[in-house]
C-alpha cells in the first residue's frame, strides 16, 4: 500500500476539564521512523492509544490500515509503556501467548520465534520469566510480543525510558532493521536527543503540535544561532548566569569546561569581547534539537534564580559536605551497591549515573539514612551516617524521585505540612511559605490539589518543599525526569544558583546532558563506580577508548560500560 | 473486529492455568485455607451447648430451698457456683466468668409451705444473647421439673401426668455442628476463590499493564472474560472436592446425596460468585479495592448472612429481607440438605434456580463494563 499507514486528522482527545490533544494531524508512513516527541502529560500516550483503538477520540478523525482505529489489530503491533509483559510467564509462553492471540499459524511459530530470540539476543534466557529479565531484555522481549506476527505498523509508547543508553543503542538498530522491511514504526519519547534520529517528527507540548517534519528542519532553523564558549575566566556557573541575563541569549546550558549558547534570532554572532568573556575562544556547533524546541517553547529562563538571591549563605569550613567511604548495601546474596567512596567538597554537583537497578537508588538512599549500610560508612554535613542519623538528616533536603508530595492536600498545605515536618517555629514558617510562593509563583495555584498540578508546577513545589529549611546539602533523585526542557532549564538555574551560595548537591540522573551540569560524576552499573571524574575528564576517557573525536556524555557512558564488560569478561573467562 | 476463537481462547485459558499454578498465594487460598477452615470449624468451634457455668445465689436455707438448689447442681446443663449473697455474683458475672444468676429468694421455703412458692429470680448475661436465652430457658425448665417433682403446681382440673414432649431432631440426630459447618465451609471456599480471587486477577491485569497489551490483540472481550471464568470455576471446585473429601473421611459428616447433585450445586453458585468477582475487578481495576470490595460483598454476605453461622429465621425482618439478595443463602440449605438429607430436588432446584439468576445478573453487568476501552 503507497500512503500513510496510519493517520489522524484533527484529532481532539478531553478528559474532563483535560484537553489532552487539541487538533493534532499526523501520518506514519511505511518503512520509516515516526518520532512523537513531547514532555510528559503532552498527550503521546493518549495518541497511542487512540491510534491502537483503545481509546475512542472526542473529535477528528483517525484512520489505521484504511479502517477506523481498532479494526486491523491483526496488522498492528504495539508494545505498551510497561511492555505487556506476563512476569508470571517465561519469554517463551509469552511469545507463545502472544502469537496464538495474533493468529499466527502454529507451523510458522517456531522459526517467527528463533528469528525474534535471535534479534533481540533472548535465546539463552528463553526459559527465564519475564519478571527476572532487566529492564533492556524485558524491553527487548516487549518488542518481539509486538513483532510475534510482522506488523505492518508498530506502536512504541517511550520504549527507551529508563533503560541504559546500550540498550536503547541495540533497540534503534532493530527498530531500523524493521523499518527495512517496510513496517511503519511510531516512537514516543520524551527524549529530545531520540528525535534525531526519527525519519520525521511530530513534537507534541500540551496537547497540541509544535512542530512537524524531518528534525532537521526544526534544527535548520537555529542552525547557525548555536555557539560554545570556553575558556572564560570566571566560574562557569556565574559565566552562564551572567551570559543568560543578556537579552540576545535566550538559552544556555553547561557542557563540561565550556558554555553552549543559543541566540536570539535577529543577535549578532557573539564575540568574546561581547559577552566579556576576555581570553576566551566563541565557536559555533552543531545544533541540537532541544535547541530548536526551547526556541519554539520561546526561550528558555533568564539566569539569575529568585530562590538563590533570598538564600541564606552555606558558611565555609573545611570538611567536606558529603562523604561516602566504602559504602555497600547487601539485600541477602544481592549486592545492591558495593563498596562506594566519594567526596563532595562544599559548594559543588555530584552526579550518580547509571541505568536503573544499577546502584544509585540504593547508595542515594543510604547516604539520606533511608537505608542502613551493611558495611562501610559515611557522613552529610560532618554528622555520621551510623551514629547521628537524624541530624544527618536533618540538614538536607531531599526531593524524590517523581516528585513525593502529598496529591490529595492542596499546594498550601503540603508547604504547611512541610514547614512543620522541618521543625520551622511559626514566624519563620510564614516567612518561608511566603517567599516559595513569590519564586514559584503558586500563588494562583494555593487551592489545588498537588497530584493534579502539572507536572512543571510539582516540580517547582516539590523543589519548594525540600529548600525551605534552608539546608546545606540537597539531594535530587531523578529531579527532571520528563518535564519539558523550559521547566529543566528552570531547575537548573535554581539549582546552579543555590551552589553558588555554597550549598552542596548530589543528583542521580539517566539524562546525560544533566551530567554535564556536575562538577564531578560518578558512573554505576552493576551495583559498582566504575568510572568517577570531572564531564570533560569521562569524555576524554572514553574518546580515547573508543577513537571518538568528541564525545557526548552518552557516548562516554556507552564505551566506559562496555570496557567495563569486556574487562569482566576476561577476567571470567581466565 | 473478528469473532470468537476457540483457538486464542485456549491460549488464554493455558497462560491463565500456569499463572495459577506458579502463584503460591492462589494455592494457599484455593487449597490451605480450606485446611484451617475446615478443621477450624471441625475441632476447634463448637456451636454445641456444653453446661452453661451460672452462679447460685441461695438466701432461704429450708429444706425445699435446699432440694431446688440440688437441682441445678446435678443439671447436666449447669456448672453451678454457690453463694449466700448476689454481690459476689455479680462481679462475677461482669468478668465473664458467669453468663447468668439464679436467685433463691429468703422467704422460699415459707412460700413453699403455705402452697404458694414466690418466684426466683433468673438474672442472665444479655452481652451473648444466644447465652442468656438458653440460661434463662433451661433454669426455668429445671424449676419446674423440681415443682412438679414436689408435687407444686399441677393443674388442679388435670388428674393424669401431662402430656409429655419429647423431642426427636431428624438429620442430625446429635446435633453435632460440625456437620452443618462443614458444608458451611465449602460455601465459605467458594466464595473465596469465586469473588476473591477472580476479583484480584482481572485488577492485576489492569494494574500491571497487561491488559492495555491484550486489548490492542485481536481478542474479544468474550474470550478474556470465559479465560478468567473457566480455570478459576475448575480451581474452585477442586478445592470444594477437597472439603468434601474432608468432611466425610476426616470430620464423618455423612454424605446422603448425590455427587452429581453436590457439583449441580456447587456449580449453581460458582456463576454469581464468579459473576461477582468479575464485576468488582472491572469495576475497579485496582487489587486493593478489589480485594476490600470482594471482603465485604462476597465473603462477609457469605458468612454471616447465608445461615451459616446465625439462623436466619432468628434475625430482625430487616436483616432478613437483606438475606435474600445473598446468593449463599441458598447454598447452604441446599448443602445441607444433600449431604444430611439426599436429593431433596423439591428443594434444591428452586435454590439452583436463584442462584442461576443471581449469576446472569452479575454476568451482564460484567460485560456492561468491561469494555474494550480504556476510556
Amino acid at each position: 500500500m503507497d500512503g500513510p499507514v496510519a493517520r489522524t486528522t484533527d484529532l481532539v482527545k478531553r478528559f474532563d476539564a483535560l484537553t489532552a490533544l487539541d487538533g493534532v494531524s499526523m501520518a506514519i508512513e511505511p518503512g520509516k521512523v515516526t518520532g512523537l516527541v513531547g514532555p510528559d502529560g503532552a498527550g503521546k500516550t493518549t495518541l497511542i492509544r487512540i491510534l491502537a483503538g483503545l481509546m475512542a477520540p472526542s473529535g477528528g478523525e483517525v484512520e489505521v490500515l484504511g479502517a477506523p482505529a481498532g479494526q486491523k489489530l491483526d496488522d498492528l503491533g504495539y508494545m505498551p509503556q510497561r511492555f505487556g509483559l506476563y512476569e508470571d510467564l517465561s519469554v517463551i509462553e509469552n511469545l507463545t501467548l502472544y502469537a496464538e492471540v495474533r493468529g499466527l499459524p502454529r507451523a510458522e511459530h517456531k522459526e517467527s520465534f528463533d528469528r525474534l530470540l535471535d534479534f533481540t539476543d533472548l535465546a539463552r534466557f528463553q526459559d527465564r520469566l519475564a519478571g527476572k529479565l532487566s529492564g533492556g531484555m524485558k524491553q527487548k522481549l516487549g518488542l518481539a510480543c509486538a513483532l510475534v506476527k510482522a506488523p505492518r505498523v508498530l506502536l512504541l509508547d517511550e520504549p527507551g525510558v529508563g533503560v541504559d543508553p546500550i540498550s536503547r543503542r541495540e533497540l534503534w538498530a532493530m527498530v531500523g532493521d524493521l523499518t527495512d522491511q517496510g513496517i511503519g514504526v511510531l516512537w514516543s519519547t520524551a527524549y529530545l536527543d531520540e528525535a534525531e534520529k526519527c525519519d520525521a517528527v511530530y513534537l507534541l507540548n500540551e496537547g497540541k503540535l509544535l512542530f512537524d517534519g524531518p528534525p532537521g528542519d526544526l534544527t535548520g532553523k537555529v542552525g547557525d544561532r548555536v555557539f560554545r564558549v570556553t575558556g572564560f575566566k570566571d566560574r562557569r556557573r556565574h559565566f552562564l548566569t551572567r551570559t543568560l541575563d543578556r537579552d540576545e541569549v535566550i538559552d544556555g546550558t553547561i557542557q563540561g569546561r565550556s558554555v553552549r549558547l543559543l541566540m536570539a534570532e535577529d543577535a549578532p554572532a557573539p564575540t568574546p569581547e561581547s559577552l566579556d568573556a576576555a581570553g576566551g575562544t566563541v565557536e559555533p556547533t552543531p545544533p541540537r534539537f532541544e535547541d530548536g524546541f526551547i526556541e519554539r517553547l520561546g526561550g528558555g529562563p533568564k539566569g539569575t534564580s529568585a530562590l538563590a538571591e533570598r538564600y541564606r549563605d552555606i558558611p565555609e569550613n573545611d570538611q567536606c559536605a558529603i562523604t561516602a567511604e566504602g559504602l555497600t548495601k547487601r539485600f541477602g546474596d544481592f549486592v545492591a551497591a558495593s563498596d562506594m567512596h566519594f567526596e563532595i567538597p562544599r559548594g559543588q554537583i555530584f552526579g550518580l549515573l547509571g541505568p536503573n537497578g544499577a546502584g544509585k537508588s540504593t547508595t542515594f538512599k543510604m547516604l539520606c539514612g533511608l537505608l542502613t549500610p551493611t558495611s562501610g560508612s559515611g557522613a552529610v554535613a560532618g554528622h555520621d551516617l551510623r551514629r547521628s542519623r537524624a541530624d544527618a538528616r536533618a540538614s538536607l533536603g531531599y526531593m524524590a524521585q517523581k516528585f513525593s508530595l502529598y496529591g490529595d492536600l492542596s499546594v498550601r498545605q503540603n508547604l504547611d505540612f512541610f514547614a512543620g515536618a522541618y521543625d520551622l517555629d511559626r514566624k519563620t514558617a510564614e516567612r518561608a511559605i511566603a517567599a516559595m510562593i513569590e519564586i514559584f509563583e503558586l500563588k494562583g495555584k494555593l487551592d489545588v490539589n498537588a497530584g493534579t498540578l502539572p507536572l512543571g508546577f510539582k516540580q517547582r513545589l516539590a523543589l519548594a518543599c525540600a529548600v525551605m529549611h534552608e539546608p546545606p546539602v540537597l539531594f535530587l533523585d531523578e529531579p527532571t525526569s520528563g518535564v519539558d526542557p523550559v521547566t529543566r532549564r528552570e531547575f537548573w538555574t535554581h539549582i546552579n544558583g543555590l551552589v553558588e551560595k555554597g550549598v552542596t548537591v548530589l543528583v542521580t540522573t539517566h539524562f546525560m546532558d544533566e551530567a554535564e551540569y556536575c562538577d564531578r560524576v560518578t558512573l554505576i552499573y552493576r551495583a559498582e563506580q566504575i568510572a568517577t571524574g570531572t564531564p570533560d575528564e569521562l569524555k576524554a576517557q572514553a574518546g580515547k577508548l573508543a577513537g571518538l573525536d568528541d564525545p557526548t556524555m552518552e557516548d562516554a557512558f556507552i564505551a566506559l560500560i562496555e570496557e567495563f564488560d569486556r574487562k569482566r569478561e576476561a577476567k571470567e573467562a581466565a | 473486529m473478528s469473532g470468537f476463537s476457540p483457538r486464542r481462547l485456549a491460549a488464554l485459558v493455558r497462560k491463565e492455568g500456569a499463572q495459577i499454578l506458579r502463584d503460591p498465594s492462589t494455592f494457599l487460598i484455593a487449597f490451605v485455607l480450606p485446611m484451617i477452615l475446615l478443621f477450624l470449624f471441625g475441632y476447634a468451634v463448637s456451636l454445641d451447648t456444653s453446661r452453661t457455668r451460672i452462679g447460685l445465689v441461695l438466701q432461704d436455707s429450708s429444706a425445699p430451698a435446699l432440694r431446688l438448689a440440688q437441682a441445678y447442681q446435678t443439671s447436666p446443663y449447669f456448672e453451678v457456683t454457690m453463694a449466700r449473697t448476689i454481690q459476689p455474683m455479680r462481679e462475677k458475672m461482669v468478668g465473664g466468668d458467669l453468663r447468668a444468676i439464679i436467685v433463691i429468694p429468703s422467704d422460699f421455703g415459707a412460700g413453699v409451705k403455705r402452697g404458694r412458692p414466690p418466684a426466683i429470680q433468673i438474672i442472665t448475661d444479655g452481652s451473648q444473647p444466644n447465652t442468656a436465652n438458653f440460661a434463662a430457658a433451661y433454669g426455668e425448665g429445671v424449676r419446674a421439673q423440681w415443682a412438679a417433682a414436689e408435687g407444686l403446681e399441677r393443674n388442679p382440673g388435670a388428674a393424669g401426668p401431662p402430656v409429655s414432649l419429647s423431642a426427636r431432631f431428624w438429620y442430625n440426630p446429635e446435633l453435632k455442628s460440625r456437620y452443618f459447618l462443614v458444608p458451611g465451609s465449602i460455601a465459605i471456599v467458594m466464595t473465596m476463590i469465586g469473588t476473591l480471587l477472580t476479583a484480584l486477577v482481572v485488577a492485576r491485569e489492569w494494574e500491571r499493564g497487561t491488559m492495555e497489551a491484550m486489548m490492542a490483540t485481536p481478542i474479544t472481550m468474550v474470550e478474556f472474560i470465559v479465560s478468567k471464568l473457566l480455570p478459576y470455576y475448575l480451581l474452585a471446585l477442586c478445592s470444594m472436592a477437597m472439603c468434601t473429601a474432608i468432611g466425610i473421611w476426616a470430620f464423618g459428616v455423612p454424605f446422603r446425596g448425590s455427587l452429581l447433585t453436590l457439583f449441580a450445586i456447587a456449580s449453581a453458585f460458582l456463576m454469581p460468585a464468579l459473576g461477582l468477582g468479575l464485576f468488582i475487578s472491572s469495576a475497579t481495576k485496582n487489587q486493593f479495592v478489589a480485594s476490600q470490595i470482594a471482603t465485604l460483598a462476597g465473603f462477609l454476605p457469605t458468612f454471616l448472612l447465608s445461615g451459616f453461622i446465625f439462623e436466619i429465621a432468628s434475625m430482625p425482618w430487616p436483616i432478613q429481607a437483606i438475606t435474600y439478595i445473598v446468593p449463599a443463602r441458598y447454598l447452604i440449605p441446599s448443602l445441607q440438605t444433600v449431604f444430611l438429607a439426599g436429593d431433596q430436588w423439591g428443594l434444591i432446584l428452586p435454590n439452583i434456580g436463584v442462584m442461576l439468576g443471581f449469576g446472569l445478573f452479575f454476568f451482564t453487568l460484567s460485560f456492561r463494563v468491561t469494555r474494550r476501552s480504556l476510556d
